[in-house]
């Protein structure tokens, strides 16, 4: 279970807030999506689970630890993180890059080796790509192997900033319903940072949304969609369900003729 | 094969081991003390500025400047380390040389690394963190081997620029490729310049093109082109260093000059007499003339050629102007008593400043004297050379003949004979011994006042030498045995604008013209 209780990070001295007294629970084995506009404060909050970022006030605690009081580095060894930029290491061949935290933990080299080839395997790519460059592999093969390399050293918590943000809308489709079965099929706990509240309907057990540095709603996504008295909440989840019912009247149209 | 190159050939291996060497180590230490100020100004802007802004301003001081800056820092940190531990840093050659050339390295690898390392992708540099690297980690397996092929390209810089300048170190007595460039100056050997600017074209290169496969290596994740590249170039600095070892050895004599052609065949003649009492010779020219005594004084130099009225008035900084025989007494008991240096005795001539007129003009004015000189001078143009205006002996004659001339304007000593023989000047500064005096005709005008101190030629021994009975027997017979005329004509060997010979040549032919063998 992850809990933030209280949690504020400024970043002009207490001007303004990216995130204000922030207080939710994530128990085990859930999927979260986070949403909101940009800044909003979703990546701040985000990045205070693994110490990227440090907040003011408040604690950050993970299975009743806080993780204040465990070293950045053994932190972020233990959860998964995937980002947008994604930040493959180019000098470093796709094999090096999915085994680099089990090497920095310490796993023996034939251990890393197996683990490698596993995960490349569940990530759907060839291995034939593990001796390549990161240069060489398309936009959506290299989300893939960040999603590998994030899993490599069996996190069971990960940490997702819009990782499918920059991926072309089959791929972004097809990657997301992947993801979401390794989450189940390996047990996972993911907070997952996204602007798009279709993808969040469609991949999260519960949606969070923020504004301006604070949560103004959280709940399944199937109570949300049915309303909620935020407008600004209601605006955003009618979208998915009125671009749904265009789509259906453009269906029933074709029907018609 | 022509004699200059031949000769050129000869000394290849001990000033190309000595540039590659001195080089070499300007550039280890440049990278390592590069390196740990690049990762302290990647991390803290606070560090960036004063260190990258110290090394622009080491770059702007001309590199003969920074290496001339050396001496007198070195030589005040040796009488200090000298009382304190009773050991004497040495001041000359090497280390000023190495301390100069490391700090003009640093400059290119410090701002390339840099510019590298702060400009990586910060995505790159967050997934570092993000997987769980330590700060430290992240260096040395992100932004280390990222910044590298910058590194290298600055390291690159580095080398040719420091192989270049290199060629500045042997006006403060350390021998590399800038002998040849020197030595061919003076004596106008264009043959000699062109080698050595040759070689050091040729080692920068090479250096480059090898660092440039160590690049590529990197750069393209080829480590066997790195390793042959590393490899290639470690075995040239082990090569230089193994040159050295075989062609001198501990116990040789090592045999200095300043940098002038009179100079290089004394150097040579004694050089010749050390060795055909069958021990090895080594021949340190080219030297300032400060630094030449200095390093004597600290045994650097077993032995050369200096002037009395030089001693007298730069080491012994006397102004008056006592008699020849006095002055030479003095300067024995002196030059003993305070620097344990051993004047073992004069050559036979004298190479003093002189003033020189064409014969002819000289004849028809009437000129003998510089007393009849200074009635004419209002009329007439004087060329001095570069620092002549400068010195003691120019105030000196001012202040005893009340000289004043129509012009005054400085030449290089070559082109100010040229001046004074195509008739733009009428009256020239010109040394005793210089052999245009007499292929020119030239009249050397009489100093009846003393105005000029002697300038008698001397070999000096270092400390060290000073009772060295090898040097005493193969030098001795040199004392009183150089008349001024032989010395004139062995130095026009060397100097005349047609036919020259090598200073060696000049030096055989005045050993047998003055009968020592």
């Amino acid at each position: 279970m992850i809990v933030l209780d209280n949690v504020s990070k400024t970043f002009d001295g207490g001007v303004s807030y990216a995130v204000r007294r922030v207080s939710i629970q994530v128990p085990a084995r859930t999927f979260v999506a986070v949403v909101g506009d940009s800044g909003s404060g979703k990546t701040t909050l985000l990045k205070t689970i693994n110490r990227l970022i440090e907040p003011e006030e408040g604690e950050v605690i993970i299975d009743d630890e806080r993780v204040r009081g465990v070293a950045p580095h053994a932190l972020r060894r233990r959860i998964g993180y995937v980002f947008q930029g994604i930040g493959l290491f180019p000098h470093m061949s796709i094999a090096e890059n999915i085994g680099i935290t089990p090497r920095l933990v310490g796993w023996p080299e034939p251990e890393i080796r197996a683990r490698v080839e596993e995960l490349i395997d569940l990530v759907a790519l060839p291995r034939a790509y593990l001796t390549r460059l990161p240069a060489e592999l398309s936009g959506g093969q290299r989300q893939r192997i960040g999603i590998a390399r994030a899993l490599a050293a069996r996190p069971y918590i990960m940490l997702m900033d819009e990782p499918f943000g920059a991926l072309d809308p089959i791929t972004r489709d097809a990657l997301g319903a992947e993801y979401r079965r390794l989450h189940d099929g390996m047990r996972l706990t993911t907070l997952m940072v996204t602007h798009d509240i279709l993808e969040a309907v469609l991949l999260a057990d519960r949606i969070v949304v923020m504004r301006a540095g604070a949560i103004v709603a959280d709940g399944v996504p199937h109570d949300l969609l049915a309303g909620h008295p935020d407008p600004d909440v209601r605006t955003l989840m009618d979208m998915p369900r009125r671009q749904a019912e265009r789509v259906r009247a453009l269906l029933e149209e074709r029907a018609r003729e | 094969m022509n004699e200059r190159l031949r000769s050129a050939l000869r000394v290849l291996p001990d000033y190309l081991s000595q540039h590659v060497l001195l080089s070499a180590a300007a550039l280890a230490l440049g990278l390592a003390i590069s390196l740990p100020l690049l990762i302290a100004a990647t991390r803290s802007a606070r560090v960036r500025w004063p260190v990258l802004a110290l090394a622009s301003l080491i770059q702007t001081v001309p590199g003969i400047a920074l290496l001339a800056l050396f001496y007198p820092l070195l030589l005040g940190l040796s009488s200090l380390s000298g009382r304190l531990f009773g050991f004497h840093l040495p001041a000359l050659g090497f280390l000023p040389s190495l301390l100069a050339l490391t700090l003009y390295s640093i400059l290119p690898i410090l701002r390339n690394g840099i510019t590298a390392i702060l400009n990586l992708d910060p995505a790159i540099l967050q997934a570092a963190s993000g997987v769980g690297m330590t700060d430290r980690q992240r260096l040395l397996r992100v932004e280390l081997p990222l910044a590298a092929p910058m590194l290298m390209a600055g390291l690159r810089t580095s080398a040719v620029w420091v192989i270049g300048t290199a060629t500045l170190a042997t006006p403060v007595g350390q021998t590399s490729l800038g002998n040849y460039i020197f030595t061919g100056l003076q004596v106008e050997d264009w043959v000699w310049v062109l080698f050595g600017c040759g070689v050091a074209v040729a080692l920068a290169l090479v250096t480059d093109q090898l660092l440039g496969l160590i690049e590529l290596g990197m750069g393209r994740r080829r480590p066997k082109l790195a390793w042959i590249g590393l490899s290639l170039l470690l075995l040239g600095v082990a090569a230089a260093g193994a040159v050295p070892l075989q062609a001198r050895g501990r116990t040789g004599y090592v045999v200095g000059a300043k940098d002038f052609s009179e100079q290089y065949i004394l150097a040579s003649l004694i050089g010749s007499r050390i060795r055909a009492s069958g021990h090895p010779v080594r021949e340190r020219t080219d030297l300032g003339s400060v630094f030449a005594f200095r390093a004597l004084a600290a045994n650097e130099l077993s032995v050369y050629v200096d002037y009395t009225g030089t001693l007298w008035t730069n080491i012994l900084h006397r102004t008056d102007a006592p008699t020849r025989a006095q002055m030479l007494a003095d300067l024995r008991v002196q030059l003993r008593g305070r620097y344990g240096v051993e004047l073992l005795g004069p050559l036979g001539f004298e190479n003093a400043y002189v003033l020189a007129m064409r014969r002819g003009e000289a004849e028809r004015l009437g000129i003998h004297t510089i007393q009849d000189l200074a009635r004419l001078a209002p009329k007439l143009r004087m060329g001095g050379d570069l620092e002549f205006f400068a010195r003691p002996e120019w105030r000196m004659l001012q202040a005893r003949y009340g000289l004043g001339f129509r012009s005054r304007r400085s030449y290089e000593p070559t082109f100010m004979y040229k001046a004074l023989m195509s008739g733009q000047v009428d009256v020239i500064s010109a040394f005793s011994s210089d052999g245009r005096i007499a292929a020119d005709h030239l009249v050397v005008l009489k100093d009846p006042l003393h105005a000029i101190p002697p300038y008698d030629a001397v070999i000096l021994l270092s400390p060290k030498r000073a009772e060295d009975p090898v040097l005493r027997r193969a030098l001795e017979p040199l004392i009183g045995a150089i008349p001024i005329q032989l010395m004139r004509q062995a130095n026009y060997l060397v100097d005349r604008p047609a036919g020259k010979r090598t200073p060696a040549q000049a030096a055989k032919w005045l050993a047998r013209a003055a009968h020592l063998n």
